[in-house]
């Protein structure tokens, strides 16, 4: 079986730091992969090389077997992968609707015509409702985007990320900044969505790490120290030195 | 409503000419027919600045180009072939479409260019390929270098007599409501939608699968070609061209129809071209030091009224129907 997502012998050095120090991991079809570390171990590096934003030094991207690692994020993202963003980043002056419809027309393509008219293409006005439909983003539709809630915004940034029917997604911290009661929910449609789509989870909610993940890697100073099944990695030793003083988050 | 104003709009504009005679102010045709002619170059600005969130500052350039093809293709016609090959022409309906592929392709180079930056990198490389422009036709002493080229005789266009003001002006009006027809339909096309999207965020649009580069620069030949068209019709309307049309202080007062009219609004560069040319008209018969004055009432206007002029009358018309 390939991996959907596999990343070989990573490395980024900023300077005189080495920021990803030779990470591989994968994500295999019908996994969670979670992604865990203190602050600075250079999560948000290594997303943004997987993403093509940044460039490594050494090593290899490869989704579904094919190497990405020269390709550009549109590329990436027109060859299945997906992604939402820590600080979510959305098109704030449009609408909910408009938001997802943008995710959708970009899949559909033919988005380089000068001539038709976006509102009257129906397909993908069907299919952005047809996402909202049941969530909690129904009625808040029509309300532009830099009107929601935090934890709206952090919805509709999985729901947008969906709507280009990636072949595996990857999770920049999707929980943070979120109420108890809204992780919940995250956590819920996390585990729903994971049914049939494989992600790579990056998360300091330890609850959720546990709750959804099939496998945990622990990355500190840019290097996986650990790597295993949520049980093995609660228990590893090397994880809880890394995380001393935050053994109760792990407990 | 919207058709309402719309019509009666068009009404007050087709009635302006007969107006302006009956009141004894047959200058004012003039003044509008430059206003129809600004706002098209304003509005093509618009579309990349107002819509793309691309500041250029060198949008001269190509409303100058397009002035100069007329100019140029005149003085071949009396002066024989251009390098012994390209023959003039006085026909409007061939000046204009070479207006327009000289100013986009003019555009294409120049954006291929300068849209591998952004931000403030940007503003100064447009700037700089206008100056460039500016310097180089100021040395074509074949075409008049700084005194420019005078025009005797405008364009030939279905028998018409271009010479005639308010001919002009209507002439003026029509490719004016043929350009905002067309600029309706593009910021309305899937194409519309991922230039604003481009403006909101660059960065999401990408991660939905958007290459930004190929939209930008599809979007700037498209402005640049809208400065060629109204350019092209400048060169009728003044029948003179001069390096001085694509001197930065054009490409600057492009800028200030834009803001003035509210950036990003479809018909704020009609209200801004409108506002900047009738403060410039007035303003300067008053007194010599009129752009002090235009540069006070430009600050109230930027301080006091968000989105310009547009932005003023729409929260008129809201506070009227509520």
């Amino acid at each position: 079986m390939t991996a959907v997502l596999e990343i070989a012998g990573l490395v980024r050095r900023f300077g005189g730091l080495t920021a990803t120090d030779n990470v591989s991991l994968t994500v295999m079809p019908g996994e969670i992969h979670a992604l865990i570390g203190p602050n600075g171990a250079g999560k948000s590096t290594l997303i943004n090389q997987i993403c093509g934003e940044l460039r490594p030094d050494a090593g290899a991207v490869r989704l579904m077997g094919r190497d990405i690692t020269a390709a550009t994020v549109p590329e990436r993202v027109a060859l299945g992968l997906g992604r939402t963003f820590q600080v979510t980043s959305l098109l704030d002056e449009m609408t909910v609707r408009a938001n997802i419809g943008m995710a959708v027309a970009a899949r559909e393509g033919r988005t380089f015509r000068l001539w038709d008219r976006l509102a009257g293409r129906a397909s993908v006005w069907a299919e952005a409702d047809a996402l909202l439909r049941g969530t909690a983003l129904e009625p808040r539709a029509a309300v532009v985007v830099r009107d929601l809630s935090h934890g709206e915004k952090k919805q509709l940034e999985l729901l947008v990320a969906l709507a280009r029917r990636p072949a595996v997604l990857l999770l920049d911290e999707p929980m943070a900044g979120l109420g108890h009661a809204e992780s919940q929910e995250m956590i819920g449609r996390l585990a729903e969505v994971g049914r049939t789509t494989p992600m790579l989870l990056v998360e300091h909610d330890m609850d959720a790490v546990f709750a959804l993940a099939t496998r945990v890697s622990v990355l500190v100073y840019g290097r996986i120290i650990a790597q295993g099944s949520p049980d093995a990695i609660r228990n590893d030793p090397a994880v809880r030195e890394a995380y001393l003083g935050a053994e109760d988050e792990l407990a | 409503m919207r058709a309402v104003i719309l019509i009666l709009a068009a009404a007050a504009l087709l009635a302006l000419p007969f107006a302006a005679q009956a009141a004894g102010q047959p200058a004012l045709i003039t003044l509008a027919t430059r206003i129809a002619v600004y706002a098209i170059a304003a509005a093509s600005l618009n579309f990349i600045l107002g819509y793309g969130g691309m500041v250029s500052f060198g949008h001269a350039a190509f409303f100058g180009l397009g002035a100069y093809t007329v100019g140029v293709m005149f003085h071949h016609a009396g002066a024989g072939p251009m390098f012994g090959l390209i023959p003039g022409t006085t026909h409007l309906l061939v000046t204009i479409p070479l207006a327009l592929a000289v100013s986009g392709l003019a555009a294409a180079a120049i954006g291929a260019l300068s849209l591998r930056t952004g931000g403030v990198q940007f503003i100064m490389i447009t700037l700089a390929f206008a100056q460039m422009l500016f310097f180089l036709f100021v040395s074509l002493t074949t075409y008049g270098g700084e005194d420019g080229l005078i025009i005797r005789r405008p364009n030939e266009f279905l028998g018409l007599n271009l010479r005639d003001r308010v001919t002009m002006y209507y002439v003026a009006l029509g490719f004016a409501a043929a350009f905002f027809l067309i600029l309706w339909r593009i910021v309305h096309s899937s194409f519309g939608a991922v230039i604003q999207g481009i403006r909101q965020n660059e960065r999401r649009m990408a991660a939905l699968g958007y290459a930004p580069y190929r939209y930008k620069l599809a979007a700037f030949v498209l402005s640049g070609m809208g400065c060629g068209l109204a350019g092209a019709l400048m060169a009728n309307v003044l029948r003179f061209t001069s390096p001085d049309l694509m001197h930065w202080t054009k490409s600057g007062e492009l800028i200030v129809m834009v803001i003035l009219g509210g950036l990003g609004s479809f018909f704020g560069p009609v209200f801004g071209a409108a506002a900047f040319l009738i403060l410039e008209t007035y303003l300067a018969g008053w007194s010599e030091h009129w752009p002090l004055a235009l540069g006070a009432i430009l600050l109230v206007i930027v301080l006091f009224t968000r989105g310009g002029v547009a932005g003023l009358i729409a929260r008129i018309g809201g506070a009227l129907q509520r």
